[in-house]
């Protein structure tokens, strides 16, 4: 499997500079390019050190929440009188996103180096790397250059294990992550106690996406302050950010671009546009979970975590799905809801039943069943899953209902009136 | 918990509670109770079932109470639009997959899913009736628990129970999002000594005992207060009667005791106090025969035998009577300045603890009041006071059916019921209850007011559920009767009225109980004098 494209010119390759060289995965291959030089360096460094750096850079977490990575780090207790962890999210199940699967299958020394990092930062003897059970490419790329990299004896005391997910959408959320290192459930918990007070086996514990990971040798390697110039907008996104780009354009991947980049320039640019003939419809900027946008928002849109959220979305994963007036938004937006519906771990009753009875307005709406009543229903019930629950797969549900049916009303009134063939869902 | 105290207010009420209370219980002190489901304080919190959303001031989101801990100046709001609304939300989403079967269900009447539905939910669904309800087939999940799919709201409370309380964990949550279910372990069945549990904590109907089941309506129930006879933890339990017939025994919540349970066989100890062949009239021996009579005439028949026994008498008593009936009952001999022995033996079994709740276990000693009795100088050594039966003058038997007392002097039977064999059995010297002189029929536990020490000392009361059959009467008002006939020893004739009266002379002349009454004692009981010790 090669990787699709060569970098386009505006793109700013920090973590996918390597992606397309076989060579990059070995251990020798990853020593000839300069890396584990910074890993001997930060294990040599005052924790505290390490965490003021990347805390200087303006590293922000990219698995969605967008939480500044030092800061997190800096929550750790300082004094250490229990054993400290570290757990890397890769298990990437969000819909539309796949750029941690790339670092993995091209450049897992950089994950690798960078939890080691973040390990000695957090004062944590044990990394768990939490893989999601369908990447079996990425497993296998990871397994050989961890039993690679743990016989040249990098990681000094660091202890780094690969723990493979079973196949839950939930078990990405932090606390449900660590349940199901532990043998439990991957049912999320309730926050307070958080991570860094109680997590993985009730230790202080700090979690991070691959992503970031990944970025954290870069940023010791040239400084916070190369770190924070890679920004073309706000001071709070700084670096570069892959954006995993799905849907329908012409050509479909992961382009790494630096935070504020114009999200028109990445989809007509870089994704060279949309099919012949077909025009832009709507756009979600930021994985599954995040809020819809629109055409006109989608084309004055910034990509950086102020940028999307003053589009009223978020910047999430960056997971870029891209709709052409092809499109049937409600056919969509069920496949969304149903998604939802079967991923939740059933313990908060709005989402249990909410994200089931929502998915089964949609079919009935899609199915020409649907009533005016309706619309005003769903939004009430996503109003009722929205910030109620412990996690945010409920609210993740509803994000999309809400603003599909709040710009895309026209497309439901067409259903329910019988001005569009209906659609029959199993 | 820290004894510092934070200040703050639940629907304008000012309440101080504990550092480190959970809101779900400062409100309950301020009076409001908080709906819930997942919530139970005898359980870890989980936090699941969001029916206890509150509004508190100044934080963005709704809180649930049961995992939010109070701080200084909290303004809590149960009663805001945004607090109801959410809570309104979480009931429409319960029932859309429950089934409307509240007519058939045993749970109806004492449902909180019903109870808060009736409060604070929808009057109509929104649930199109195109959608088919959730379905699972009934599953029968052990000894006596049936698990009614369909009728569960996922609280996971019968989970944390097994899990956390009882440490064998048998049930869990079974996939995922509205196919959920409580699932068993294919090779286990919910047979743990303390399992009937999850039928309490259940809030539905969804965990039924097959005990009760289809037994009768909650509202047809009268509840009275009581103490479990199954062992000598001394468990505090509600006898739920219906027509006078007791049909169900549920824990009643004591911190010191047995917090929220209780175990199966205190719950299915029940069925003796049924029992419809009791004795319903006193007896009294004549011409060779036992004939019915009233009390006037048994009461001195009794008074008869007594006075003419010299004071030299042999008390077999059952560690199942009140400790009034044990007081007086030594005091027929002792306070009269007679010589007596008391003895009592008590039904072994096997321990069954527990797990995660200290002190607290089904015990091996199958009896009440065993405790009571020593405390009152009844002996452990039951052989010795039957052998010594059988040269006494006078042999009273309290409610002991197990043995038949021998004597060659007179025999006094106060009990339910006559024990089986004796007549004729050996002949001579008299042997079984059947040869008694004279026969009480006295009311059971469930029939009368007193009160049990549990093998830790403490004295708690239990409560008349149901009434006596025929002329039976407790047997501290037949041994206080007796009493006062012969003379209290100390000349008065003073007679004993109630329950409460008889507790109050024990009061004041056994020093463990020196104090005590039961204005004191309550509902939960208290501690008897525990610098007295216990006679040899």
């Amino acid at each position: 499997m090669g990787y699709p494209h060569k970098p386009h010119p505006r793109e700013t390759v920090v973590l996918s500079r390597h992606f397309g060289e076989a060579d990059a995965r070995t251990y020798k291959g990853w020593v000839k390019r300069g890396g584990y030089e910074v890993l001997a360096q930060a294990l040599a460094m005052e924790p505290g050190r390490v965490t003021d750096i990347v805390k200087e850079s303006g590293l922000r977490g990219r698995g969605g929440a967008g939480f500044p990575t030092g800061l997190k780090w800096s929550f750790m207790p300082k004094e250490k009188n229990k054993p400290h962890f570290l757990c890397v999210n890769a298990d990437e199940s969000e819909p539309g996103t796949f750029k941690d699967r790339e670092i993995m299958r091209w450049t897992p020394h950089a994950l690798l180096e960078g939890s080691a990092i973040a390990a000695h930062a957090i004062q944590a003897e044990v990394v768990y790397v939490y893989i999601r059970g369908e990447f079996t490419e990425p497993w296998d790329f990871m397994a050989r250059a961890l039993a690679e990299a743990n016989d040249a004896r990098v990681f000094g005391a660091i202890k780094i294990y690969l723990h493979r997910g079973a196949g839950a959408y939930i078990c990405g959320e932090e606390t449900a992550l660590m349940n199901s290192i532990e043998g439990k459930r991957g049912n999320p918990r309730i926050k307070p106690p958080f991570p860094a007070a109680a997590g993985v086996f009730g230790m202080p514990t700090t979690i991070n996406n691959v992503e970031t990971l990944a970025a954290v040798p870069q940023i010791l390697k040239h400084g916070a302050a190369w770190y924070k110039g890679l920004s073309l907008s706000s001071p709070k996104s700084t670096g570069t950010k892959l954006f995993s780009v799905c849907g329908h354009v012409q050509k479909p991947g992961n382009y790494e671009v630096t935070m504020g980049f114009p999200l028109k320039d990445l989809l007509y640019d870089l994704c060279g546009g949309m099919r012949p003939g077909r025009t832009l419809k709507a756009c979600i900027p930021g994985g599954s979970s995040v809020p819809i946008l629109n055409r006109e928002e989608t084309e004055s849109c910034l990509l950086d975590y102020e940028g999307v959220v003053d589009k009223g979305s978020m910047l999430g994963s960056g997971g870029v799905i891209v709709f052409d007036d092809s499109t049937d938004m409600v056919y969509q937006i069920m496949r969304l809801a149903r998604f939802y519906a079967h991923e939740s771990c059933a313990q908060c009753t709005q989402c249990r039943e909410g994200t089931a009875w929502t998915t089964k307005i949609l079919e009935r709406i899609l199915s020409g069943r649907g009533t005016t009543a309706d619309l005003d229903l769903l939004l009430d019930l996503s109003e009722n899953m929205t910030g109620k629950t412990i996690c945010v797969l409920s609210d993740s549900c509803a994000a999309p209902v809400v603003s599909g049916i709040k710009k895309f009303k026209s497309e439901f009134e067409d259903y329910i009136a019988g001005r569009r063939k209906p659609v029959m869902v199993a | 918990m820290s004894t510092e105290l934070i200040n703050l207010t639940v629907d304008d009420v000012p309440v101080s509670v504990p550092k480190g209370t959970l809101v779900i219980e400062a409100a309950k002190q301020a009076g409001v109770l908080v709906p819930h489901y997942c919530y139970h304080p005898g359980l870890p919190v989980a936090g699941v079932c969001r029916m206890c959303l509150v509004e508190i001031e100044k934080q963005p989101k709704l809180a649930i109470a049961c995992a939010t801990q109070v701080a200084e100046g909290m303004v809590v709001k149960t009663q805001s639009s945004a607090a109801k609304s959410a809570r309104t939300g979480v009931l429409e989403f319960l029932l859309i997959n429950h089934p409307l079967d509240c007519p058939i269900c045993d749970q109806a009447g004492e449902c909180e899913l019903q109870d808060f539905t009736f409060q604070e939910g929808r009057p109509a669904t929104r649930y199109s009736p195109v959608y088919a309800k959730r379905f699972n087939p009934v599953e029968d999940f052990g000894p006596d628990v049936l698990y009614v799919p369909n009728r569960c709201i996922l609280c996971t409370r019968c989970v944390r129970f097994m899990e956390d309380v009882a440490k064998e964990p048998v049930l869990n949550v079974s996939e995922r999002g509205d196919r959920a279910f409580i699932g068993i372990h294919p090779e286990a069945r919910l047979d743990h000594p303390w399992a009937g549990n999850v039928v309490d904590l259940c809030p539905v109907g969804s965990l039924l005992s097959k005990d009760f089941l289809h037994k009768a309506r909650a509202w047809e129930l009268d509840k009275s207060a009581s103490i479990c006879t199954g062992c000598s933890q001394g468990c505090n339990i509600t006898l739920d009667t219906r027509e006078g017939v007791v049909v169900r025994v549920r824990p009643r919540p004591n911190l010191e005791v047995n917090r929220y349970f209780i175990c199966d066989h205190g719950r299915m100890s029940y069925r003796w106090m049924n029992r419809g062949d009791r004795i319903e009239a006193p007896l009294v021996r004549r011409g060779g025969e036992l004939h019915a009579t009233d009390w006037d005439e048994a009461l001195e028949a009794a008074a008869t035998l007594l006075r003419g026994a010299a004071r030299r008498g042999v008390v077999l008593a059952s560690p199942r009577a009140s400790t009034e009936a044990l007081f007086f009952a030594r005091e027929l001999f002792r306070a009269r300045g007679g010589d007596w022995r008391g003895a009592f033996q008590v039904v072994m079994g096997e321990e069954a603890a527990l797990a995660a709740v200290p002190n607290l276990a089904l015990r091996a000693e199958r009896a009440p009041n065993a405790r009571g009795a020593e405390l009152l100088g009844y002996g452990r050594d039951y052989a010795a006071a039957v052998a010594a039966a059988e040269t006494a003058a006078v042999l009273l038997v309290l409610d002991e059916p197990e043995i038949a007392g021998r004597t060659q002097g007179a025999l006094i039977y106060a009990g339910t019921v006559l024990p089986a064999g004796g007549r004729g059995e050996a002949g001579g010297g008299g042997g079984g209850a059947r040869d008694a002189q004279v026969v009480f029929p006295i009311a059971n536990v469930a029939e009368e007011e007193g009160t049990f020490v549990n093998r830790d000392g403490r004295v708690q009361r239990y409560f008349q559920a149901k009434p006596t059959p025929g002329m039976a009467r407790p047997a501290w008002w037949v041994f206080s009767e007796l009493l006062a006939i012969l003379g209290n020893g100390d000349g008065t004739e003073a007679r004993v009225a109630t329950a409460a009266a008889a507790f109050d002379r024990l009061a004041s002349s056994v020093d463990a109980f020196r104090g005590l009454s039961y204005t004191h004692l309550g509902l939960a009981g208290v501690p008897a004098s525990s610098t007295v010790p216990v006679p040899a």
